[in-house]
């Protein structure tokens, strides 16, 4: 049986009668690298949104292993549990240590043990190269650094999935690398199912498995990179990349 | 004149001063208790009224949270719109007519009485404060399966006590002075000794200037701990970097529980590993 890991069947979002999202589908495998490129304003955000299920669908069904999680019949908290998100603004608890930012959902969400969500934290902490800074407080570290400690939270409730969105966007340009290396190596070396908005295009062009081009809240055109970076159909994917490789 | 003023003060405090201090313990008892229980209240209130709906929620638990809202707020409206004077009448004296029950002890009723009307203020400064909460914090905590009261409790709670600290200051030093309506039924706080005494000795102003000086005392200590308490709230200033070469060189300033070992041992002993 070939399951995928997240299936979109038909997903359709609209915000009163602004519809930002129109017929979405797509799926998500085992180890699959998936970008999302396209213009501000297209939808990007809000598809990830739905995936996490930050905001309800307004029709369509998100399927994972399977099973349908969009209709608010399972626990959510479980499923968000296994699909992790990186936010662009990092959102790290402004009230917790670095350290304890990557264990208060191990322990509360999967109720893991302190000395061991400790561990756990530790390991991933160590693994974006932030161990160092256990005892600092988000407001203590920069922006990159936020952002490598916000892969970590994720990582420690050791997800599925992992949703990054426009996880280099708020940085500062010299930071920009660092993150990029993290999820570089979490892509190749970890094989972590990654599905990322971003703008950063030789992340896509070089790390990912499969490119989505979105405009106007529909998937225009999505195929393997050299595809999409060489020889896009659509006319629209084509004047996209032409506008943003050229600045 | 001021000799004089301190002479009068010094044969007040021979003879009463047993009972003024009585009162200041009173006041301060009363104080610190209505306005802890006041908070819990207010954080309690605060919490019910923002827990989120959506329009697709099941239309019992939107009915429901409608209905809480609207008794919070009906109850925030009541005790902050009357003076906390005519409540403890109200309830003092009126508990006998509804319930036919009459309250023994003058203790539970102003605790009562100061507490309900402190958590009527703080539920505002709760609410205000959660509100003031970025929503990035809120989304960061969903986004690792956090359900609504796991969030509040440990993400955005913290966060809104550390910023309505002042106000919780506030509420406390009003609450030391305005303890002092309490005398309408009864209570003998640190005013009403003033007025007994006073009335007894007729020596309205020395009793008066200690009463001020009494006080001022009472509120400044509260200013000085709640500063340092914000303080701590906040958090160290810095933070220490956990080297490895670092822990060899400063072995003996190294924080770490001994039983841990170093982050890095634990680093090491590769918890994927042992996970297998
Ligand atoms: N909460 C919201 N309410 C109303 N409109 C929204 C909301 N969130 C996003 N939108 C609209 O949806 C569209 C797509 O937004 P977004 O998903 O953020 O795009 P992208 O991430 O691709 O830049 C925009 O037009 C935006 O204004
Ligand atoms: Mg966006």
């Amino acid at each position: 049986m070939s399951e995928h890991i997240l299936e979109i069947r038909h997903l359709s979002k609209a915000f009163g009668s602004h519809a930002v999202l129109k017929d979405i589908d797509f799926t998500v495998d085992q180890g699959d690298v998936t970008t999302i490129i396209g213009a501000s304003g297209s939808g990007k955000s809000t598809l990830l949104r739905c995936i996490n299920l930050l905001e309800t669908l307004t029709t369509g069904e998100i399927l994972f292993h399977g099973q349908d999680v969009s209709k608010g019949r399972i626990n959510s908290s479980a499923y968000r549990a296994k699909v992790g998100m990186v936010f662009q603004s990092f959102n790290l608890f402004s009230n917790l240590s670095v350290l304890a930012n990557c264990m208060i959902g191990q322990q509360k969400v999967l109720r893991i043990p302190a000395d061991e969500a400790r561990k756990r934290a530790l390991y991933y902490l160590n693994k974006v190269g932030m161990a160092p800074y256990i005892n600092a407080r988000p407001d203590q570290i920069s922006g990159g650094q936020k952002q490598r400690v916000a892969i970590a939270r994720a990582l420690a409730m050791e997800p599925e999935v992992l949703l990054f969105d426009e996880p280099t966007s708020a940085l500062d340009p010299e930071m920009v690398g660092e993150v990029l290396d993290v999820m570089k190596s979490l892509a190749t070396k970890d094989n972590m199912t990654m599905l990322v908005v971003t703008h950063e295009m030789s992340f896509a062009k070089e790390v990912s498995t499969h490119v989505v081009y979105m405009a106007d809240g529909v998937i225009e055109e999505e195929g393997d990179p050299a595809k999409i970076f060489t020889n896009p159909e659509n006319q629209r994917t084509r004047d996209f990349l032409k506008r943003i490789l050229n600045q | 004149m001021i000799s004089q003023l301190f002479t009068d003060i010094g044969s007040l405090w021979a003879k009463y001063g047993t009972v003024y201090l009585t009162g200041i313990a009173n006041t301060l008892i009363l104080a610190v208790t209505a306005t802890l229980i006041g908070c819990i209240i207010g954080f309690f209130c605060g919490i019910l009224q923002t827990i989120p709906f959506g329009a697709n929620e099941h239309i019992i638990k939107r009915v429901l949270l409608k209905l809480i809202r609207i008794v919070i707020r009906a109850y925030v409206e009541l005790f902050r719109g009357t003076p906390m004077i005519l409540q403890a009448v109200f309830i003092y004296y009126g508990m006998p007519y509804f319930f036919g029950v009459s309250f023994k002890d003058i203790w539970t009723v102003s605790i009562i009485v100061v507490s309900v009307n402190t958590g009527a203020y703080m539920a505002e400064s709760v609410r205000g404060g959660i509100m003031s909460i970025d929503p990035g914090q809120f989304e960061g905590a969903k986004a690792i399966g956090m359900n609504h009261w796991q969030t509040m409790l440990y993400i955005v709670l913290p966060q809104t006590l550390r910023n309505i600290m002042p106000q919780i200051g506030n509420n406390y030093i009003i609450n030391v002075k305005d303890t002092s309506v309490m005398f309408i039924i009864g209570f003998s706080d640190f005013f009403a000794v003033h007025k007994m005494v006073s009335g007894a000795v007729f020596k309205y102003f020395p009793s008066a200037f200690m009463e001020m000086g009494g006080y001022l005392c009472l509120t400044l200590l509260a200013s000085f701990l709640l500063r340092r308490l914000e303080k701590r709230l906040a958090g160290k200033s810095n933070y220490e970097l956990v080297n490895a070469d670092q822990l060899v060189m400063t072995a003996g300033t190294y924080h770490y529980p001994k039983e841990a070992g170093s982050p890095f041992e634990e680093i090491n002993k590769d918890y994927k590993g042992e996970k297998q």
